[in-house]
Formats: structure tokens, sequence, C-alpha cells
């Protein structure tokens, strides 16, 4: 592999959703952590609240990588939990294919910043329904209604500890990601 | 010094000391652009910086951004600063999506690569 293209899906969602074990369970590496300073600059376009008095707050953002062949290098990072670290996030969607948007069906609410802001950047996404212990608990239809997902936005069951269920939810963002920039529409 | 501000202290200087303060590079880098030591990165000079050694050593085989400020332990801005600094000097050499800007998604054929590969796995 002596020059592989780089490209890059995010995995978003709430608070210990599975973002990190989705991660591991793509790559071929152990994940990797790699940290960030909140600057000047990105303090006055985001909403940190409290955060914005402290000085030095860094975010942790896991990734790992997976060879797709020899000439392809795919990395997979997840976003850092909070909401006040958004910061990082139009860095880490900047050229990304797109988004994973992992849900828990017992915490809808915490995947809501994550999907208005994939919403609002224009990047293509698909909802994945994290069934823990294997147990769906929720239909994707009632998930779809109760987070008001259009319809061409594909909800998938996953389990993020297994690489065939995280490989098929990425394989799933792929394909909505071609059908997107074949039509040319906003995700 | 709060929990969290002691947890993040793992690289035993001040991380941007070895930028020399400077927090921001010219060059342009996403988390995933890749970098190659060039030819001249693989004899560096002697007198060049402990830290830019070690990023000349690791990319003897091709490696992303990201994965050097993981393994450097140091934030991803300092990385991105020394990175920079490699890349003007013609130590390194960088590689993102070809023929497009960082800011641009892939298209459709670059997608058809990754469905592919991804079907293999």
């Amino acid at each position: 592999m002596s020059n592989p293209i780089p490209v890059k899906i995010v995995v978003a969602g709430g608070f210990a959703v599975g973002k990190t074990t989705f991660v591991g369970s793509m790559s071929d590496i152990d994940p990797l952590t790699t940290e960030a300073n909140m600057t000047k600059a990105s303090e006055t376009v985001d909403n940190l609240g409290d955060a914005t008095t402290k000085k030095g707050t860094t975010v942790a953002m896991d990734f790992g990588r997976v060879a797709l062949g020899d000439e392809l290098v795919l990395y997979v990072f997840g976003t850092p939990g909070q909401d006040r670290f958004h910061f990082m996030w139009d860095e880490l969607v900047r050229g990304a294919i797109g988004a994973v948007v992992l849900v828990d069906t017992n915490r809808l609410d915490d995947c809501f910043p994550a999907i208005d802001y994939m919403e609002q950047a224009g990047v293509p996404f698909v909802v994945g329904i994290n069934a823990f212990d294997g147990v769906l608990r929720h239909h994707p239809d009632d998930v779809r209604e109760a987070l008001d997902i259009p319809d061409y936005i594909p909800i998938m069951v996953t389990d993020a500890r297994h690489k065939a269920a995280v490989r098929d939810a990425v394989i799933g963002l792929v394909r909505h990601a071609m059908a997107m920039a074949s039509t040319g529409a906003q995700a | 010094m709060t929990s969290e501000e002691t947890e993040r202290s793992a690289f035993t200087v001040r991380p941007y000391t070895v930028t020399r303060g400077r927090t921001r590079t010219d060059v342009d880098l996403a988390l995933e652009t890749m970098v190659k030591a060039s030819e001249t990165g693989m004899n560096p000079p002697g007198s060049i910086m402990h830290e830019s050694r070690q990023i000349l050593t690791m990319a003897e085989n091709a490696l992303s951004v990201a994965e050097v400020s993981a393994h450097l332990k140091v934030p991803l801005q300092v990385a991105k600063v020394l990175i920079g600094d490699l890349v003007e000097s013609g130590h390194l050499a960088t590689h993102a999506l070809t023929d497009s800007s960082p800011d641009e998604r892939p298209d459709l054929r670059l997608l058809e690569r990754v469905l592919d590969g991804l079907q293999t796995l």
C-alpha cells in the first residue's frame, strides 16, 4: 500500500451509545485517540455555555482505520459525546462520505443534536439503531416517527459489537451517500 | 488543576513548546490527510527536532494526520503545525482525495470503489 487514498466516515450519537465500540468493530487496528484543543476561533461560532470560560478545553476523539483493498483506507471517527464539543464536528465531517448516527432507543433524545447537526450541515447520514444485547426494543418505524426522520434517510438496525452488522451499516451509509450524490440532493 | 486537566497532561513538555507557540499551519491538512516521508525525509538533518524526527520515522509508511497526533500523543493542532513544517521543508509529502479539495465529498466513482471494498470485508 504505497499511496492509498483516505476516505472517512463519522460515527455520531449521544454519550455512551456505542460509538467507540462501533469504531473498534470496524477497525483493523485498536482504536486510537486524538485530542484537540478548543481554539479562540471555535469559541465564537459555537454555543459552549460554561465551557467558554474554561481555558484549554480538550476534546478526545476515537478513531480506527480499515484497509479497503490496496488503494483505499477508510477512517472511522467517533464524535465527542457532549454537545459542547460541537466545535470539532465541522472538522470531522469535512470531506466525509457521511455519518452513521447511532441511537439507543431507551434514550432517543440523546441523538437529536447529532441529527440536527448533520441535517443543517448537509452531511449524508443514516440512523443506526444500536440493538444492545441483540434486542430490538422499538420498531424502526416507531423510531422514524419519534425522531421525525424523512423517508429517504435509511434507518437500520445494527449492533456495534459485531463486525458484520457494523459493516452493513456502513454499506448502508455509502449507498445512501451515492444516492445523494447522484441526485444532487442535499442530505 | 481539575482532574480533566491532569488527565490530559500525558506529554511531559507543554505541547505548544515544540511549535514555538504556533497553533496553525498554512498547509491544508484534514484529519485523514495522509503523509509519507519523502526521500529527503528518510534522511533528515541531525539538527531536526526530536518530534519531527519521530514523525518522519512513523511516516515511512503513509499514515494520517490523526494517527500522527495519536501516536505522538500531542493535540491535533500541534501535530498539524509539526506536519505543516515538514511539508513545507519537503520532508513529508501529503495526499488526500485525488483531484478534489478536502472540503469536497467523495464523488460517485470513489464511493463505488468504497462500496466494493466494504463488500469484500
